[in-house]
């Protein structure tokens, strides 16, 4: 994970453009090729507005973001929308077909694929993300976790390098929030896709190559989940939580359990509790 | 007030071609200063039971008691407004609700549509504001100029104003973050304890009906499956697992202890606290033991 694919230089934005307080104050960051950056923040900490920002449905004030090497302005991003994927939070307000098929296609029609190449791919996007026997479906008739990956194959069909999760699955019940997050992994284990992650989730986000923290419209904290969660009260002060391993192991440490980290995943955690226990 | 729900079945769109099952034979007796969390995916049905709790749907079949009003299938229900008063429903993502130009006259009008006069209801609005952890310096501002947690605060502010003596929650954390979240339903275990109420709470996370919950009721494709403590129902895993239901992440985890360290736990620990002791225990203990 060497390669910056995005790089953000000193963004500011401002939605009412005569108000003080900017929705964003001086961020900058680089997403490197390949990985999976989770930003995660409290309710109005910006995070959304940064999502809105990588494919130009908003335009920086001052700073620039530059995407595969392109600079984004009003002439580049139809350039830059075809390099990046949005799944947003709600899927009933992204569905435009009246089934899966004319779904998918929606998004290669609008860049202009050839017919036959857009059949060849609705279905091979569909088929990844598990929905190709339900190519005739209304996509209202679908659970909440179809819904969301029919949307997904919807962007994986413009075969975009960076796909960006909006909250995608913070509507979704657990069941339909675990085939997401799995479809998309895996994408990103095949190396197709660089996945930046907005999420509330912070078990999901805890899995990720790399986080950002985002508070009150700037950058607060970059770094490995490790690195990052070792700020645990500072987090905590600002709206955020810690995954359940975490705070366990930090109650366990209290009570004199002599654990050698604080780990971010139950496995690890209950490996080392058996080793505890066997050394016992 | 005790609710007593009885074989209730609801058809959408009965008669028609369309016609579709989405309750049957519902049996649950919500007894007075119960909290009650019903739990069940997308398509279970909780939201259609939800809207029978004070009349926005009636039942096709059976019944529901809500106090001394008897709401009966077939019968022709007259004067639902009394129903309302008394159950007051706060729907998922409330803030999409709002309407009026300031705060105070969103909370007002509740009240006022149950024929307070604006005097009296701007009282109320005065009372409820700090229950929800609102400045009445908001008062005159307008609702759409609010945070998105405070617009979700004057909502249910806007329901608390009625005084009603069935609180029933759908999914009230929704899209909010984990502070947010937590403050919400802290503020809703508050108003349950202070004010007496009976509180039913819709919703996906295990963590809160596992935390808040006296009783859960488990729903699946429109029918009741389980219902008891969180202590009894958390210990079904197999059974959830099979409704494609999350577990609260104490038992996740000491599920995968049970695995490691092939021991079965009967009463699995529900809080964070618990979890603690319970490890705490079985490394001292020195041997591995089955319960």
């Amino acid at each position: 994970m060497e390669r910056s694919i995005i790089q953000v230089q000193h963004v500011t934005y401002r939605y009412n453009k005569e108000s003080e307080k900017p929705a964003l104050t001086d961020v900058s960051f680089d997403v490197y090729e390949g990985e999976w950056l989770a930003i995660v923040g409290h309710n109005g900490s910006g995070k959304s507005t940064l999502a809105r920002m990588l494919n130009g449905l908003l335009l920086p004030d001052e700073g620039t973001v530059t995407v595969s090497g392109i600079t984004l302005s009003e002439k580049t991003i139809w350039d830059i929308r075809k390099r990046i994927g949005m799944v947003f939070q709600n899927p009933d307000n992204q569905f435009v077909g009246a089934t899966v098929r004319d779904d998918v296609a929606f998004g290669m029609e609008n860049i202009g694929i050839p017919r036959e190449e857009m059949v060849k791919r609705i279905e091979w996007a569909t088929k990844i993300v598990k929905m190709n026997e339900f190519l005739e479906r209304e996509p209202h008739h679908l659970s909440g976790g179809q819904k969301q990956r029919v949307a997904i194959a919807g962007v994986l069909a413009v075969q975009p390098s960076i796909i960006v999760l909006d909250e995608a699955t913070s509507m979704l019940d657990p069941i339909g929030r675990r085939e997401v997050i799995e479809t998309i992994w895996s994408l990103k284990e095949k190396g197709l896709v660089t996945v930046i992650s907005i999420t509330h989730d912070l078990e999901e986000a805890a899995k990720a190559d790399r986080m950002i923290v985002m508070n009150g419209g700037k950058k607060f904290a970059e770094g490995t989940p490790k690195e990052v969660f070792r700020l645990e009260e500072e987090l905590v002060s600002i709206g955020l939580d810690l995954p359940f391993s975490y705070k366990l192991s930090k109650r366990l440490l209290e009570k004199g359990v002599p654990l050698a980290t604080r780990h971010l995943n139950v496995e690890s955690l209950v490996d080392e509790l058996w080793t505890l226990k066997s050394d016992n | 007030m005790d609710i007593k729900i009885r074989q209730l079945e609801h058809r959408y769109q009965m008669n028609t071609p369309f016609e579709r099952l989405a309750l049957c034979d519902i049996n649950i007796d919500i007894h007075e200063g119960t909290y009650l969390a019903v739990i069940g995916h997308t398509g279970s049905g909780k939201s259609t039971i939800l809207q029978h709790l004070n009349g926005l749907l009636l039942p096709t079949k059976g019944s529901i008691q809500l106090g001394d009003r008897l709401i009966k299938a077939g019968e022709k229900q007259k004067n639902l407004k009394s129903v309302r008063k008394k159950v007051g429903i706060v729907f998922q993502f409330p803030e999409h609700q709002l309407f009026e130009e300031t705060v105070e006259k969103d909370i007002a009008f509740g009240p006022m549509n149950f024929g307070a006069s604006f005097e009296e209801a701007k009282k109320k609005v005065k009372e409820v504001l700090p229950l929800v952890g609102l400045g009445e310096e908001i008062l005159h501002q307008s609702p759409f100029e609010l945070s998105g947690g405070q617009m979700r605060r004057v909502a249910i502010a806007g329901v608390l104003a009625m005084e009603p003596e069935v609180l029933v929650l759908d999914e009230p954390t929704a899209g909010l973050d984990p502070k947010g979240r937590n403050e919400i339903m802290e503020l809703f275990y508050r108003l349950h304890k202070e004010k007496k109420l009976t509180t039913i709470l819709v919703t996906h996370s295990m963590e809160d009906a596992a935390k808040y919950a006296d009783e859960i009721a488990v729903l699946h494709q429109g029918e009741l499956k389980m219902k008891g403590s969180p202590k009894e129902i958390f210990r079904l895993t197999r059974e959830l697992e099979q409704l494609g239901l999350d577990l609260p992440e104490s038992i996740k985890f000491v599920m995968k202890l049970e695995e490691k360290f092939s021991l079965t736990v009967e009463d699995k620990p529900l809080t964070l606290e618990e979890t603690a002791d319970f490890i705490e225990a079985l490394l001292k203990e020195g041997v591995v033991y089955d319960r």
